[in-house]
């Protein structure tokens, strides 16, 4: 059986942790690293960082916060937001990133993916993908922290970027992002059985169990989670437990 | 007296974690992108992720292939991470066949596509997998004695090192029911093909215990 990844979702707005809903109302939760080092003690298999509003400003400020995470912080870091380049690429690689998510920018020009997995690797290369459900059983990928269309069918979208050298899909369902009402299971199980590669469910992760239908019903290989851990809802250990005894495999502390 | 580690610098992207790691193990690390540094090295690592060619180019065009091989030639520690342990060995089947460093005897061979069921399944192989001994008794007198059998460690690749001796694997981990490299050595030359750095706690024990400490 596959080891689901369980990974706290940090989105970050200039200095700090935020968290909205639907992607948008952003509200402070506070210091990105405060958080990032009780995640990683408490058994975090990965860290997602995401700059909100580097699209909208067509930069990317993650660099500082990534490299202090990679200083007390020893496992995977994947940054997104607002990554145009390849020299983009190298440059928050360099400040201790492992992976990097590009949605906005391989939406506008999709050979971007194949640059990146070119040169650092598929394995490095994440395809973002923020989905709204258009109709059942069909959704469009949006940019832009859910505000532009693309007209992208979410799942011919993501098969075209795994075609192009994406190695994993970071599937943010902005219907759910922030409500706690669970992951579109749905939109998961239409990604998960379209690609060859690991899917990321993020957007909706309110209670333990949700992790579980998500890789059940969803098929996902991991879970991103962030206003449950921000908020102190549910700690990271009692969400493992929880997936531990319904049966999911996870690592091994 | 605290361990000093020369890590080599050829373009690739994590040196920073790398050394943080190897810092918050007990070591004290130098970068090194040129002969004379490698030459002069108590301790190489040879770090890496990405292609296998490009890698290679990385070490050619700095001029560093010879260094490394004369470097391991001497019987000094060389340990090698993910792509940079997969450079150690002798050849690639990486977008086709590529000469690698040849201080390992070995290929690095795609990671399989099918499961031992035939059925698809997912590469890169990305994630956290359970280190188990290549056979009994192998962690003996190594750096992974110091974890349990069955800890999970950190790892993301689409290919592996095969040894040419089943006597120089250390530990395997399963994918899709296929043994997969996670640990080899070949005397002073030690590769993992996990990510230590990235490992969490257990990471930081395996470099500790790697640096004799």
């Amino acid at each position: 059986m596959k080891r689901i990844r369980l990974i706290p979702r940090l989105d970050i707005k200039g200095p700090n942790l935020i968290k909205g809903i639907h992607l948008e109302g952003l509200r402070v939760i506070g210091d990105p690293q405060e958080h990032a080092r009780r995640y990683y003690e408490a058994g975090a298999d990965e860290l997602l960082y995401v700059d909100v509003v580097a699209s909208l400003y067509g930069r990317n400020s993650l660099h500082d916060i990534v490299k202090r995470a990679a200083q007390d912080v020893f496992v995977p870091l994947t940054v997104t937001g607002g990554i145009r380049s390849v020299d983009d690429v190298r440059n928050i690689l360099r400040s201790g990133a492992d992976k990097i998510g590009i949605n906005t920018a391989a939406a506008k020009r999709p050979e971007l993916i194949r640059e990146v997995a070119q040169k650092f690797g598929s394995q490095c290369m994440v395809l973002s993908i923020e989905a709204k459900k258009m109709a059942p059983g069909r959704w469009e990928a949006y940019t832009d922290n859910g505000r532009e269309r693309t007209r992208l069918d979410v799942v011919e979208w993501a098969c075209r970027g795994v075609e192009l050298g994406a190695g994993e899909i970071l599937l943010t369902s902005v219907d759910r992002e922030g409500t706690r009402e669970g992951f579109d299971v749905e939109l998961l199980a239409a990604v998960s059985g379209a690609v060859p590669v690991p899917v990321i469910a993020s957007g909706g992760m309110g209670r333990p169990d949700d992790v579980v239908r998500a890789v059940r019903e969803g098929a996902a290989d991991a879970v991103a989670m962030a206003d449950v851990l921000h908020y102190q809802r549910h700690t990271l250990g009692e969400i493992r437990d929880a997936a531990l005894a319904a049966g999911l495999h996870l690592r091994t502390l | 007296m605290q361990p000093r580690v020369t890590l080599v610098d050829y373009g690739s992207g994590n040196l920073y974690s790398v050394t943080r790691a190897l810092e918050r193990a007990g070591a004290e690390v130098h970068l090194a992108n040129d002969a004379a540094e490698i030459e002069a090295a108590d301790r190489l690592l040879l770090p890496g992720v990405g292609a296998f060619a490009d890698g290679m180019e990385g070490l050619r065009e700095r001029g560093l292939i010879e260094p490394i091989q004369r470097f391991a030639a001497s019987g000094r520690p060389l340990l090698g991470i993910c792509l940079g342990m997969q450079m150690l060995a002798s050849c690639s089947e990486e977008f086709g066949e590529h000469e690698g460093l040849g201080v390992l005897p070995g290929r690095v061979v795609p990671v399989p596509a099918k499961d031992v069921d035939g059925s698809p399944q997912k590469i890169p192989h990305i994630g956290w997998a359970e280190l188990l001994p290549w056979r009994e008794g192998a962690w003996a007198g190594s750096p992974l004695e110091r974890i349990t059998p069955g800890t999970a460690a950190y790892l993301v690749h689409s290919f592996h090192f095969l040894p040419q001796d089943e006597r120089d694997g250390l530990a395997v981990c399963h994918y899709g029911g296929h043994r997969i490299t996670a640990a080899v050595c070949h005397g002073a030359v030690v590769g993992f093909q996990f990510h230590p750095e990235k490992s969490g706690p257990v990471g930081l024990k395996l470099l500790s215990a790697y640096l004799g400490l």
